[in-house]
C-alpha cells in the first residue's frame, strides 16, 4: 500500500471529488495560484481551472457565506480557512447561517457543503494562531465537525464529508501535514459519525481526536513496555459522537482518560466524560482524568509553549493515575 | 443523534394553497411588445395596485394578531415600503432569486408565498411556509426561489452573493435581488460581499432600503456618507439613488439594474428611499423616541399606495368604487389566511427534531448526488 502524507492524502480527495462531481468547488484565501497556504490544493488550479479553485480576498465572513448562499441553490462548496484560527470571523456564517438554514427554513434548504483548514496549535505561532476549535463548533445543531488525525482517515472522511447533504467542519491538524501513512490506490470513504479503535488494550481506554491520536499512540507504545495495555478510541467525528464506541471500551477497561488539544472548560472531555458516567458508571473503577490544554492563552517561547500542551508525559501521569499506579499526590 | 428528517422537501407551500391573483401576476408579468415597460398598461397598473394593497392588509391584520398574542416573538412590519417590493420583484422572471432581512412579509407576498402559509408561520403552525419553525423572521419558499428571512443584519449578504455565484458557475442567465436596510451599509458583511461581487462579475442587485433608520439610530448618526449609493463607487459598482414612494421609480431603476445583471453580468446597488411607517418591530412605538410625530405625518403624505392610485384615479383608469371592490377582495384573502392559521395545528412535538440536518448517513456515502438538480 501507498504511504503518502496527510496533505497528500487530502489532496487525492479533493481532486477525486471534483473529478466526480462538477457541483464541487474550492474557494478560499490563497487555494489558486499559490497552491494553497499549506500546499493542501497543490495543482488543482492548474487542472480544474478558476472556475472552480477560487482565490478570495480576504474576508473570511465574505467568502464563508458565499459558500453557504452557493450551497442554498444547490452548488457543494468546500470553503477553506486558511487556520480555523482565522475562521472566527465566519463563525456567523457557519452557526447563524449553514447550521440554522434547513431548521429554520422547514426543511427546504439543506446545505452540502465543507468548511475545512487547520487547526489547533504549530510551533511557536502564539496566542492567536494555536487554538483548537473542535469544542466551539461542537456544540451547534445543525453540522458536522470532524478531525482526522492520519492520512488514511484523512482522505476517506474528507470524501464523505464533501458527499454529505450538511455542513460539514473538517479540522485538519496543522502539525499532522507532514505525517505519513498507509492509504490505498483504490477509492474508499469513511462514514462519518464513527470512531476508529486504533489500538486494543484492556487496561485503560484514552479517548482522543485530530492530533492528539498521534500522542495517544505513542503513550499507549510506552506503557505497554510497562505492561500497561490501551485502548486508543479515535473518535474521528466530534459531532455526532460514536457514544457507542466510547461505552463499550470503557466498559471492557472500566477506565479512561480523554485526550484534546483544546483547553479545559466545555472541552470535548466534558462531553466525553459526561456519556461515560451515564452509559458506564457502575462500570467504572476509578473516576475520568482528562487531559489538555493548560486554560492559558498559548505563549510564544519554546518552554511555556510545551508546558502548555498537552502530551505524551502528561497523558502518561493520567493513565497511571486511573490505574492508582501514581503516587497519589494531586 | 436523532435527527430524523429524511430529504429536503421541495413543495411547502402546496399545503393550504390558495391562488390569490394578481399578487402573483404582478411579480412575473410579462408585458406585450410595445407597452412602456416601466409604466406598463391599465391592466398592470391595477396588479402594482394589488400588490402594494395585499401587503398593508396583510399586516395590519399582522398588527392586530400580535396584540392578540396570535402572533409572537419579533415581529418587523414593511408598512410604507411597499412600492419597493412591488416595484423591483414585478420586474424579475420566475427563475430568478430573491432574499431578505426579516421585514421579510411584504417581499415575500410580491414572491407569490401563499398569505396562508405566511400567517399559518407567523402563527406558528404545523402549515406555516417553515412548519412553524422560522416565525416572522424566516419566511423561505424553495417553490418560488424566495430564499429568505435572515435575522442577523447583513449576513445575508454574503449568501445572496453566493446565490449569484452559483448563477454564474452554471452559466444562466437569472439574477438574484439581494434586499437590505440601510444600517446594513455599516456592516463588514456588506463590504466584503460587494467587493467581491464587483471583482467577479456576479448578476447581483442589491437593494437598500433606505428607511431612515436602523432601529431607532438615524442614518446620518449610523454612517459617515448620507448618500448611500454613493458606498457603490468603493466597488466600483453601478449605482442608483431612487424614489422609493414611487413604484415606477422604483421599477424604472430595476430594469436598468436587471438588464445589467442579465446581459452584462454586472451588479448594481439601488438605494430606494421609502420610509417605515410603523416601529422597527412590533415593540416599538409608531412614532418612538428618535423620530418626530410631525416627520412621520410628512411622509405619511408620500403614501405609495395613495400615490399610485391617485395617478390612476387622474387617467381615469380606476374610481372609489373599484378600489373598494379590490380592497374587499383583498381583506378577504387575509381573512381566509388568518382562519386557516387559525385552525392550522400546532406543529407535531416530533417534528422538534425533523429538519436538523438531512440523513446522509453511511448508507448514503456512495450515492450519486446527481438526484437534485437545483433549478438553474
Amino acid at each position: 500500500m501507498p504511504i503518502i502524507t496527510y496533505r497528500d492524502a487530502l489532496n487525492q480527495a479533493l481532486r477525486e471529488e471534483m473529478e466526480r462531481d462538477e457541483r464541487v468547488f474550492l474557494m478560499g484565501e490563497e487555494v489558486g495560484v499559490y497552491q494553497g497556504a499549506y500546499k493542501v490544493s497543490k495543482g488543482l488550479l492548474q487542472e480544474f481551472g478558476e472556475k472552480r479553485v477560487v482565490d478570495t480576498p480576504i474576508a473570511e465572513l465574505g467568502f464563508a457565506g458565499i459558500g453557504v448562499g452557493a450551497a442554498m441553490v444547490g452548488l457543494r462548496p468546500i470553503v477553506e480557512f486558511m487556520t480555523w484560527n482565522f475562521a472566527i470571523l465566519a463563525f456567523d456564517q457557519v452557526v447563524n447561517s449553514a447550521a440554522k438554514m434547513l431548521y429554520m427554513s422547514g426543511g427546504q434548504f439543506n446545505i452540502p457543503m465543507v468548511f475545512r483548514g487547520p487547526n489547533g496549535a504549530a510551533l511557536q505561532l502564539s496566542a492567536q494562531h494555536s487554538q483548537a476549535f473542535e469544542s466551539w463548533l461542537m456544540h451547534i445543531p445543525g453540522i458536522k465537525v470532524v478531525t482526522p488525525g492520519t492520512p488514511y482517515d484523512a482522505k476517506g472522511l474528507l470524501k464523505a464529508a464533501i458527499r454529505d447533504d450538511n455542513p460539514v467542519c473538517f479540522l485538519e491538524g496543522e502539525m499532522l501535514y507532514n505525517t505519513k501513512g498507509e492509504v490505498p490506490e483504490e477509492e474508499y470513504v469513511i462514514p462519518l459519525g464513527k470512531a476508529d479503535l486504533k489500538r486494543e488494550g484492556e487496561h485503560c481506554s484514552i479517548i482522543t481526536n485530530g492530533k492528539m491520536v498521534l500522542v495517544a499512540m505513542q503513550v499507549a507504545d510506552t506503557l505497554a513496555k510497562e505492561g500497561i495495555n490501551c485502548d486508543v478510541v479515535d473518535l474521528r467525528t466530534v459531532r455526532p459522537m460514536d457514544v457507542e464506541a466510547i461505552a463499550t471500551s470503557v466498559r471492557k477497561t472500566n477506565r479512561a482518560v480523554v485526550l484534546e488539544e483544546g483547553w479545559e472548560m466545555a472541552g470535548i472531555g466534558a462531553q466525553v466524560v459526561d456519556y461515560i458516567q451515564r452509559d458506564c458508571f457502575d462500570y467504572l473503577d476509578a473516576p475520568v482524568v482528562r487531559v489538555h490544554q493548560e486554560n492559558v492563552p498559548m505563549p510564544y517561547a519554546k518552554n511555556l509553549e510545551r508546558a502548555a500542551k498537552p502530551d505524551a508525559a502528561k497523558t502518561i501521569a493520567a493513565v497511571k493515575r486511573v490505574m492508582y499506579l501514581d503516587s497519589g499526590e494531586r | 443523534m436523532a435527527n430524523k428528517k429524511t430529504q429536503p422537501r421541495g413543495k411547502p407551500a402546496a399545503r393550504g394553497a390558495r391562488k390569490t391573483g394578481t399578487a402573483r401576476k404582478a411579480a412575473s408579468s410579462k408585458r406585450p411588445a410595445g407597452a412602456d415597460p416601466v409604466r406598463g398598461d391599465a391592466a398592470l397598473r391595477r396588479e402594482l395596485l394589488h400588490s402594494m394593497l395585499l401587503q398593508r392588509r396583510f399586516e395590519e391584520r399582522c398588527a392586530e394578531a400580535y396584540a392578540l398574542g396570535k402572533i409572537g416573538g419579533f415581529c418587523h412590519l414593511y408598512i410604507g415600503q411597499e412600492a419597493v417590493s412591488t416595484g423591483t420583484l414585478s420586474m424579475l422572471r420566475p427563475d430568478d432569486y430573491v432574499m431578505t432581512t426579516y421585514r421579510d412579509h411584504g417581499i415575500g407576498l410580491v414572491r407569490g408565498v401563499e398569505p396562508r402559509g405566511m400567517m399559518a408561520e407567523l402563527f406558528g403552525r404545523a402549515d406555516g411556509v417553515a412548519r412553524g419553525k422560522g416565525g416572522s423572521m424566516h419566511i423561505f419558499d424553495r417553490e418560488r426561489n424566495f430564499l429568505g428571512g435572515h435575522g442577523i443584519v447583513g449576513a445575508h449578504v454574503p449568501l445572496a452573493t453566493g446565490v449569484g455565484f452559483a448563477i454564474k458557475y452554471r452559466g444562466g442567465d437569472q439574477v438574484c435581488i439581494c434586499f437590505m436596510g440601510e444600517s446594513v451599509v455599516n456592516t463588514g458583511a456588506f463590504h466584503e460581499a460587494l467587493n467581491m461581487a464587483a471583482l467577479w462579475r456576479l448578476p447581483m442587485i442589491y437593494v437598500i432600503e433606505n428607511n431612515r433608520y436602523g432601529m431607532g439610530t438615524a442614518l446620518e448618526r449610523a454612517s459617515s456618507i448620507v448618500n448611500i449609493s454613493e458606498r457603490a463607487a468603493s466597488y466600483d459598482m453601478a449605482r442608483a439613488a431612487v424614489d422609493g414612494q414611487d413604484v415606477f421609480a422604483v421599477r424604472a431603476a430595476t430594469l436598468e439594474a436587471v438588464k445589467r445583471a442579465r446581459e452584462e453580468q454586472r451588479p448594481t446597488l439601488l438605494e430606494i428611499r421609502t420610509y417605515r411607517y410603523m416601529g422597527h418591530s412590533m415593540s416599538d412605538a409608531v412614532s418612538g423616541t428618535y423620530r418626530t410625530k410631525a416627520e412621520l405625518e410628512e411622509y405619511l403624505k408620500r403614501d405609495p399606495i395613495t400615490m399610485l392610485r391617485s395617478a390612476m384615479e387622474k387617467a381615469g383608469e380606476i374610481d372609489d368604487a373599484a378600489v373598494a371592490k379590490m380592497d374587499e377582495e383583498i381583506k378577504a384573502v387575509v381573512q381566509d389566511a388568518w382562519d386557516f392559521a387559525d385552525q392550522s395545528p400546532e406543529p407535531p412535538l416530533e417534528s422538534l427534531y425533523e429538519d436538523v440536518m438531512v440523513d446522509t448517513t453511511s448508507d448514503s456515502l456512495d450515492m450519486s448526488n446527481e438526484s437534485e438538480e437545483a433549478n438553474v
